[in-house]
């Protein structure tokens, strides 16, 4: 590395989780209602209204925290956080505290590229709390107030907290491309982060080795960044914001208070926020309108048995079961459970994971990137379920078709070609029903030795230029062997016509 | 134990509370004079008492996660000092410009 | 023989037998509130015509054999602290003047659903922080045995309106004693049930793990037929117990075999008036006659129970009264005053040339809300908010919050151990009877002193029921406490009623004037 520092970053990340009703009241959680439609008494805050925990809410942090291999302690608790602000109706949040549900486990992360080793990224605790409302200032119209909403007051949030163990920005990306996988896999978020189901923010600094031995700076808080590329630029200029800082300042950790900036990704710079509180205490006190809830061994024993197969051994049982590349492994794997499913299928029925691999990974994937399909709309738009593939692989496995021509069926139903044929594709249609409409037949051994005989016969010029060393002037041959029957192989009337002139 | 003024004062801001300079006197010899008669928890022993938060021992209450109907959005803003029909209005708070 | 001097057992029997209709005694009741609320000053707000279209529609049902509530036709007052949809709940508070529920407390709901007539809201502390009424916002209650003296609180209008004959049946709150001691300082009967038997769904909390919602009324029968319909689990708290509800009213009449009474030498120390003392001694003598058979024990952790509680109490009300703010219901201060008082401020600083002191004024929101929540709330809440708020701050938490919550733990092991000997504990409500109006209020730590034997239920989440044992020698009435342990209201009912009919203390009546 050339930097002369080494970069320390942690990151917290908050995930909408996918309930239908809030954390504690039942009012709808869904995205980009009207303002203050989706309210009632207890998430507006009102007198006298008392929480109710979602069950199913606190089944999905369970699921998630058991996935991280994190410690679940036998009883936890809710508590108050307590701070005043127009989103906050209650002047507190609830969240977890001193006992979270969740505490020290890890996430593997792997570099595809290769350009670090695989390791485990420490989760320092993972606890659920509630989501406040959201405030909005127009500062074009020059009105001096604010506008809240509240419609996202109380949507469960599960806030996740690594240790600082990561070492630069494309590693914090990496982790949060496999955290996010993760969680679609578990399906306990959608992950959106246009919609705010998936928030980064980020503990920074560098540890910079001088003649004196290791310092660190300060650690700086960065907020506001809403993509993962955001993530990584942010992490990558503040870093060599904070070195620009430390050589001019010389500040070490302690000798400041931690520093929140922001994020503007269209600037492409951090900026420090506004904080004009006195110092934050938020004066914690456990929530006297909320139990405790205590998980025993075998409930989580139950949990980690229904968690399914996971992105990271589906990675490794398709690398050493089925025989996959490390990229094509993680390539399928990263696109989400669906697609992984999918594929599954596509290999199981048709034997052949590798070639099951190849038609995934580059034909499919491109329909989907093109079209901007997910899998599931893939299939219903193509009609090329993971049954029809694969018996596109047989078919070609057992010569019926050659490479080529499963190819056009494949183009054929996905449009990709446009076909002139007498009878249109329907969607339903099976293999052998489009290899019948598009007239696609393997063209008999002995009927492609006679033409290739045939075709040689009559382009004695063709002939003399393989003989001296020519090769490409076969391809001529192919050409009209093809306008003779569009069925034939290609490669397989170039190996005939090179082995007859041989002979 | 007596508290300090400025200590009262902090507090005040911390509960979001304004009070006078008479106020702040009154409130200091008052707190004084409770936080003194309080300190008398200090004579237990505990050491081995699990705290007691709620007045009853049961755990686990969940409720089933089922949408129910939202309250209207006027009788949700019907009780509000400032609104616009569709949000609640507080003065700025990015604070001043 | 007026309607209104029955007990609302009595009124109960005599409009389901057709003698009553719910109008003529809401009527009675309404006229009574005419004619001595002015000088009492019970209620907050009463509203007539609601109460006689409740009244008349429940008469109506009835005569057309419809099947009605378990309370049906009965009036019922309800404290100002628990909401009603469409209604205002003042919570004796400026800060909620304005504000309309959307929604009903479930206690609310279970009255409306048993059919009783709803005629007003009654005077309280304000957010049920006091012992005297004098803390309300909007006027303060006087006792109708002496108008000079307090009625008690917080739930003073609810026990006044009892004692007043303005309502045989009031729905007060209790979070420290504030159903019990302003029940044995107007002469009435009250309880505080078990923590979780009512649900706190649509109480306006002051602390949360200690309120109660509980009953007052004339005699212990009245208040077991009350408990009967407001008891019972509520989905919507999840502190409610799912623990079944006997059918009190009916169970009442039975007595107690050998009841084993309690005398803990803690509730009979230095701090119990004389009168006080002679009375419950009287008391001791009368349940003797009954066959109860007293015990001395020991409740070693009491004496902390003030000190705990004015740990907890106002460490969670700090937290509960945070939502006041002005910003999505209730009262706001006034904006554009505000803004003028900040640029001033700000003008000032500027010609001072005082930078550190300008940097650290308020925004324009921040002084929003503390000026807000400064004229919304009276000097006894900011006092709790305060305390709150320095006990839960950095520093202080293990010393006072955590350690009040160690010292509860061992106030609710005392029960556990008393309660291994004995079914009840008789003790005093309160260690002297009423005190004069204003005597307190310049003295926040004695008027706290007076909860001294109520505080510990609350803290250890037990039921305890005050009932009037005698009068002082000015005729003030004097209140015995028994306590049982969690979820056995039935047994304190039971054992009041034994002593209510062995004596004439509870039908005892002050003349106004």
């Amino acid at each position: 590395m050339s930097n002369p520092y080494q970069i320390i970053i942690g990151l917290e990340v908050h995930v909408q989780l996918a309930t239908e009703s809030k954390l504690f009241c039942r009012c709808a959680t869904t995205f980009g209602a009207e303002p203050n439609t989706q309210t009632c008494p207890l998430c507006i805050g009102m007198p006298g209204t008392l929480p109710v925990m979602n069950r199913r809410a606190f089944e999905l942090s369970l699921r998630t925290a058991v996935a991280l291999n994190c410690d679940i302690p036998r009883f936890t608790k809710w508590d108050r956080k307590q701070y005043h602000y127009p989103d906050l109706p209650k002047g507190y949040q609830i969240s977890q505290f001193d006992l979270p549900m969740s505490s020290g486990g890890y996430l593997e992360i792997r570099d595809p590229q290769g350009q670090f080793e695989t390791k485990r990224v420490g989760i320092i605790r993972a606890h659920l709390e509630e989501d406040a409302g959201k405030s909005t200032h127009d500062e074009k119209t020059g009105k001096a107030d604010s506008r809240i909403d509240l419609n996202r007051t109380g949507t469960p949030l599960l806030e996740i907290v690594s240790e600082p163990d990561l070492r630069s920005p494309e590693e914090a990306k990496v982790y949060l491309t496999e955290l996010k996988l993760l969680l679609t896999y578990l399906g306990v978020s959608d992950c959106n982060m246009q919609e705010g189901s998936l928030r980064v923010d980020a503990n920074v600094n560098l540890h910079i080795d001088t003649p004196e031995g290791t310092i660190a700076t300060p650690i700086v808080e960065v907020k506001n960044m809403n993509s993962f590329r955001a993530v990584e630029r942010a992490l990558a200029y503040d870093a060599k914001r904070q070195y620009d800082e430390w050589q001019q300042t010389g500040q070490k950790l302690g000798d400041v208070p931690k520093q929140t900036r922001g994020w503007d990704d269209e600037a492409g710079v951090s900026r420090p926020q506004r904080s004009k509180e006195e110092s934050s205490d938020y004066r914690y006190l456990p929530d006297p309108d909320l139990l405790p809830v205590t998980v025993t061994e075998n409930e989580v024993e139950d949990v980690r048995a229904s968690l399914g197969e996971l992105p990271a051994a589906l990675r490794e049982r398709l690398i050493t079961d089925f025989g996959l590349s490390p990229y094509n492994a993680g390539v399928l794997v990263n696109q989400g459970r669906e697609l992984i499913d999918y594929y599954l299928t596509v290999a199981k029925v048709s034997g052949d994971a590798k070639t099951a691999c190849n038609w995934v990974t580059q034909d499919v994937l491109r329909v989907l990137r093109k079209r901007d399909y997910t899998i599931l709309q893939f299939v219903e738009k193509t009609g090329i379920d993971a049954d029809w593939l694969a018996a596109l692989i047989e078919n070609v496995r057992n010569k019926k078709l050659t490479k080529d021509q499963a190819q056009q069926a494949f183009d054929a139903m996905t449009g990709h070609v446009v076909v002139s044929v007498v009878q249109p594709l329907g969607l339903k249609d099976s293999v052998e029903v489009v290899i019948e409409k598009l007239g696609l037949k393997q063209v008999d051994e002995t009927e492609l030795l006679a033409l290739c005989q045939e075709l040689l016969d009559k382009n004695p010029k063709i002939v003399s230029d393989l003989r001296g060393g020519k090769h490409q002037a076969v391809g001529a041959l192919i050409g009209q062997a093809k306008q003779r029957n569009a069925n034939v192989d290609p490669g397989r009337v170039r190996e005939i016509c090179l082995n007859l002139i041989q002979q | 134990m007596s508290i300090s003024r400025e200590e009262v004062a902090k507090v005040a801001l911390l509960a979001r509370l304004q009070l006078s300079d008479d106020e702040l006197d009154t409130m200091t010899e008052q707190l004084s004079r409770i936080v003194g008669y309080v300190e008398q928890l200090s004579e237990p022993d505990t050491d081995q008492v699990e705290p007691m938060a709620h007045a009853m021992d049961i755990a686990n209450v969940f409720a089933p996660d089922e949408v129910r109907p939202s309250l209207d959005r006027a009788e949700a803003l019907a009780s509000a000092p400032h609104h616009d029909g569709q949000c609640y209005r507080v003065p700025a708070v990015l604070g001043e410009a | 023989m007026s309607a209104i001097s029955l007990t609302a057992t009595q009124q109960l029997e005599r409009l389901e037998s057709g003698q009553l209709a719910s109008v003529e005694l809401t009527q009675a009741y309404l006229d009574r509130i005419k004619e001595v609320d002015g000088q009492v000053g019970a209620f907050l707000r009463v509203d007539a015509e609601a109460a006689l279209a409740t009244a008349a529609k429940i008469d109506e049902q009835r005569a057309s054999g419809k099947p009605l509530g378990r309370l049906a036709g009965l009036p019922v007052s309800v404290k100002d602290v628990l909401c009603m949809h469409g209604e205002m709940t003042t919570c004796g508070s400026k800060i909620l003047e304005n504000f309309r529920s959307p929604y009903d407390a479930t206690a609310i709901a279970r009255l409306k659903a048993a059919d009783a007539v709803l005629i007003g809201r009654t005077n309280m502390d304000e957010f049920a922080m006091g012992g005297s009424t004098e803390n309300s916002a909007f006027h303060c209650t006087h006792n109708p045995w002496n108008l000079d003296c307090s009625p008690g609180g917080s739930s003073g209008g609810a026990a006044a309106c009892v004692a007043a004959s303005m309502a045989p049946l009031s729905v007060g709150t209790d979070t420290g004693g504030s159903i019990r001691q302003p029940a044995a300082f107007c002469g009435v009967t009250g309880m505080k049930p078990t923590y979780g038997r009512v649900s706190r769904y649509g109480l306006v909390a002051f602390a949360s793990s200690l309120d109660q919602v509980g009953p007052l009324a004339r005699t212990a029968a009245d208040a077991a037929l009350l408990l009967e319909v407001l008891a019972g689990h509520d989905p919507n708290d999840s502190t409610s117990a799912d623990v079944p509800v006997p059918r009190y009213a009916e169970t009442i009449a039975k007595p107690l075999q050998g009841l084993r009474i309690g005398l803990a030498g803690e509730h009979f120390s230095e701090g119990l008036s004389a009168e006080t003392e002679s009375a419950l001694r009287e008391a001791v003598r009368v349940f003797e006659s009954l066959g109860g058979k007293v015990h001395d024990i020991s409740l070693p952790h009491s004496k902390y129970g003030i000190a705990t509680y004015y740990i907890i109490a106002p460490s969670e009300a700090s937290s509960n009264l945070a939502r006041y703010d002005g910003v999505h219901y209730g009262y706001r201060t006034d904006e554009q005053q505000l803004i003028a008082e900040l640029s001033a401020e700000r003008k000032q600083l500027t010609e001072a040339d005082d930078p550190h002191t300008l940097d650290r004024l308020d925004t324009t929101l921040v002084r929003m809300y503390r000026k807000t929540r400064s004229e919304g709330f009276g000097p006894e809440v900011k006092r709790r908010i305060m305390l709150g708020t320095y006990a839960l701050s950095a520093g202080y938490y293990d010393a006072y919050y955590l350690k009040a919550l160690k010292v509860r733990r061992l106030i609710h092991n005392d029960f556990v151990e008393a309660f291994k000997q004995v079914d009840v504990i008789l003790g005093p409500t309160s260690p002297v009877p009423a005190f004069k109006l204003g005597e307190k209020l310049q003295d926040p730590l004695s008027m706290y002193l007076v909860d001294l034997y109520t505080v510990s239920a609350n803290l250890a989440g037990i039921p305890g029921i005050s009932i009037p044992c005698g009068q002082s020698p000015e005729g003030l009435p004097i209140g015995l406490q028994l306590q049982a342990p969690a979820f056995e209201e039935e047994r304190l009912l039971r054992a009041s009623h034994m002593f209510q009919q062995a004596t004439d203390w509870h039908q005892k009546v002050p003349e106004i004037s």
